[in-house]
């Protein structure tokens, strides 16, 4: 009978992880480009190119309601899904077609499939390159030509990234310094002849001279990058250019072979878990909420331990084991069960607005309006996470406490120790297994919680890692991506729910492989602890 | 601290030179723990009566009795052992040579660093054997290496263990064999020198070669420090202790020369236990 629920529940487990996995690992395969060729009504044939992401069967009487032939006597029909892309274009990229409704079904050699940075991919056949407007006539050359312009893009793109993000967000970070400490000034009721303002003045004039220089290379890097157009047609025979400088990749599905599929999958994948994301998430990578979700964690933890030890310790060595005591423990077990969506209330409320709300008012004066630490942010969240997550600790640490053995206790104290430096010396070492089961547990909680975190600092898009160069490097005040939410972003909110789709089951991949790995390290080092500690308890 | 072992008054000297040809002392040793009207519960129940006794400097005495009489109680009296079982109540006084050591202002871990203990399972802690050792002269801030590895040698040699660890002294203590492992204990309880050496039991886990060992090794000791054993068996306590007092059910029966309670026992009960009527 155990054996039985045992197994069902294993079989559960690695049902829902090997789906999971086919269909957020399948997402990354090139899949060939099919054109089909539409019957219509008025005889005229069209022309659909695209790639199948999806078949089923349906009953005929389903797609005859839609108006589409379905010969009599024929009870079900098979259909599949055509991504055909070119949202610019026709408005729509994903349409159903049964069988009946094609009277054939190629793989063309020529077809090509482009990634762009705006309207998702874009399925045709290459014409043309075009440089500044003027035809360039290349013959074989096409596909070479159109490889070597992609790179030189790509180098250009790499250039504007670091420009904007590092050059440019200095200069605007030291702007924005100046401007705070003219705004002391003023708040300071400083005179208006103050040398200071002056210094701020000069020092403002070389920022903005070189803040011209940097948005002239960039402009100049832009129009650099718009130099070259691909010409195209679509399946239907329109014609249209697509600059390269909305480009990202461009290759030709059906002429390539598994070894070059192969490569282009892991290039995907490693896009998919290194780049930002593009299209309102849904194109593009997970970086950011990946960093976001293990910054998180990490703050979170370094959180969480000490308070939960400090908590624990008190409750197990210092107080007084009498009612009182035992209400508080049963306090904190409760704690754990508590709704996460009510601690994300709590941490608006108090962390966000009550703490965040005093630390503005007395640390940045100058930036008032605009809250600093008064709204949603990093630190929030991971002080919220802490307590939701600090019962786990003490509960665990607690019972580490309680098993070490009281003969060692006792050897330490008949050294002369007092109980603190028996404590610090002897026991804590000892209880570190159970610290670090409490904290694979906590993380193993916060991880995966969203609820809470929604209200205290995780957004769609955050343009900016907490993460960077300028002082003080780690910015608790801002706010971050999360995998979890991400999943909620992409799958429910997304305005192209089938683009989606596949995102949302990589990503949940992602953050299942992410739980994994910090649960992995955390097991790993408590396994070398135990190993030192555990035959001193046996 | 534990450095006053140096000033040694020239008559305990004497009496040791005396006793180690086995021979009951002739003079009177100096008393090192003095117990007068010793009293205590556990909770409402009084686990020990009126204990008075003078524990003599530089001998071993040992405790005997059935188990449960109260002797391991009275061994932890000695260093306050007791205070960690919050029901526990005393009344009486215990003088460690001239001091109260149940006095209101007195540091108890500076009497525990007097009143070593070692106790009847090996207790190592899951740290280096080097590290167990200086674990109470680090306690006591000691933290220069080269006092410390000489004060970790000779701990080492004086539990006789020096030999069997010198090339493994960073290893896990919890790596030794028991028997070694309660030398070791010895070791790290004598490496702060303290005055008086409380063993409870300390055999009682060993195998016959390393109790032997351990027997050995407290004939030694007492050259240097007070040692009080408690004991079950007791023709261990007829071996190694100068001075033996009985005990039954909280009562100190009988105190006197080991020689004399196991050959002419005044009390009836002594005479009962020691032939083995009952135990």
């Amino acid at each position: 009978m155990t054996a039985a629920t045992v197994s069902f529940c294993l079989i559960m487990v690695f049902g829902l992880l090997g789906l999971i996995m086919f269909e957020g690992l399948g997402h990354f395969w090139p899949k060939n480009s099919v054109m089909l060729e539409i019957k219509s009504a008025n005889s005229e044939a069209r022309y659909e190119l695209g790639e199948v992401v999806d078949r089923e069967t349906v009953p005929a009487e389903q797609v005859r309601a839609l108006g589409i032939f379905v010969p009599e006597g024929q009870a079900a029909v098979d259909r599949i899904l055509l991504k055909t892309g070119n949202r610019d274009v026709v408005g729509f990229d994903f349409h159903w077609y049964a069988t009946t409704q094609f009277t054939s079904l190629e793989y063309p050699l020529a077809a090509f499939t482009a990634e762009r940075e705006e309207w998702g991919n874009f399925y045709g056949f290459a014409k043309g390159l075009e440089q500044e407007g003027k035809k360039l006539n290349l013959g074989d050359q096409l596909w070479p030509e159109i490889e070597l312009r992609l790179d030189r893009k790509n180098e250009l793109k790499d250039r504007i990234n670091h420009l904007q993000k590092k050059e440019m967000g200095k200069v605007n970070h030291n702007i924005e310094r100046l401007r705070l400490r003219s705004k002391k000034l003023d708040l300071a009721q400083a005179a208006l002849n103050d040398s200071r303002y002056s210094e701020i003045a000069q020092e403002r004039l070389t920022w903005d001279k070189r803040y011209q220089v940097l948005s002239l290379e960039l402009a100049k890097l832009y129009s650099e990058m718009s130099r070259d157009a691909l010409v195209v047609s679509t399946a239907s025979g329109q014609t249209l250019k697509l600059p390269f400088s909305t480009l990202i990749n461009v290759f030709q599905p059906n002429r390539m072979s598994v070894l070059d599929k192969l490569g282009h999958y892991f290039m995907k994948v490693g896009e998919f878990v290194f780049d930002d994301p593009r299209e309102a998430n849904t194109e593009g990578g997970v970086f950011p909420a990946i960093f976001g979700t293990v910054m998180m964690v990490m703050l979170m933890s370094v959180i969480v331990t000490p308070f939960g030890v400090i908590a624990a310790i008190y409750l197990h060595e210092y107080a007084h084991q009498g009612r009182w005591t035992q209400i508080i423990r049963i306090a904190v077990n409760n704690l754990a069960g508590v709704p996460s969506i009510v601690y994300g209330v709590f941490g608006l409320g108090f962390f966000v607005y009550i703490v965040g709300g005093s630390i503005d008012k007395l640390m940045f004066p100058a930036l008032l309006p605009a809250p600093t630490f008064g709204t949603p942010g990093l630190l929030w969240s991971s002080l919220t996470l802490a307590l939701l997550t600090v019962p786990v600790v003490i509960v665990a640490t607690e019972e580490g406490l309680s098993r070490i053995p009281r003969n060692i206790r006792e050897g330490s104290l008949a050294l002369g120790a007092t109980k603190a430096e028996t404590l610090w010396r002897t026991v804590l070492p000892m209880a570190t297994p159970a610290m670090i089961t409490g904290l694979i547990l906590a993380v193993a909680r916060a991880a995966g919680e969203v609820a809470p975190l929604m209200m205290v600092g995780v957004v769609k898009m955050a343009p900016a890692l907490p993460l960077d160069t300028n002082f003080p490097y780690l910015h608790l005040d801002q706010k971050f991506m999360h995998l979890g939410f991400h999943i909620y972003d992409v799958g429910f909110q997304s305005p192209n729910v089938e683009a989606a789709r596949p995102l949302v089951y990589a990503t949940s991949l992602l953050l299942v492989v992410i739980i994994i790995a910090l649960n992995l390290t955390a097991i790993i080092v408590r396994n070398r602890l135990r190993e030192k500690y555990d035959s001193a308890e046996s | 601290m534990a450095t006053n072992n140096q000033a040694k008054p020239t008559s305990a000297l004497d009496s040791i030179k005396i006793d180690i040809d086995g021979a009951s002392p002739t003079s009177r040793p100096q008393t090192c723990l003095h117990v007068d009207g010793l009293d205590l519960f556990y909770g409402d129940s009084q686990a020990l009566n009126n204990i008075k006794m003078s524990i003599a400097e530089k001998k071993v005495t040992a405790f005997i009795g059935p188990s449960g009489c109260g002797k391991s109680t009275l061994l932890r009296c000695f260093n306050r052992m007791n205070d960690l079982i919050s029901s526990v109540r005393i009344t009486g006084k215990v003088h460690l040579k001239e001091q109260d050591i149940y006095a209101k202002d007195i540091n108890v871990a500076l009497l525990r660093q007097r009143v070593g203990m070692v106790f009847q399972k090996p207790n190592p802690f899951p740290k280096s054997i080097y590290d167990n050792v200086a674990y109470g002269l680090r306690i006591q801030g000691i933290k220069g290496r080269k006092i410390l590895d000489e004060a970790v040698e000779r701990a080492l040699r004086s539990a006789a263990l020096w030999e069997e660890v010198k090339d493994r002294l960073t290893e896990s203590a919890l790596g030794l064999s028991g028997g070694q492992q309660q030398r070791l204990v010895i070791a790290r309880a004598i490496a702060i020198e303290p005055e008086v050496l409380l063993l409870d039991e300390p055999a009682s886990a060993l195998d016959p070669i390393s109790t032997l060992k351990i027997e050995e090794l407290i004939y030694e000791l007492k050259n240097d420090y007070t040692i009080v054993i408690v004991t079950h068996n007791m023709q261990q306590a007829a071996r190694v202790s100068d001075y033996t007092a009985f005990m039954y059910l909280g009562d100190l029966v009988e105190f006197g020369d080991t020689t004399t309670i196991f050959t002419r026992p005044a009390e009836k009960k002594t005479e009962d236990y020691i032939t083995g009527r009952y135990g």
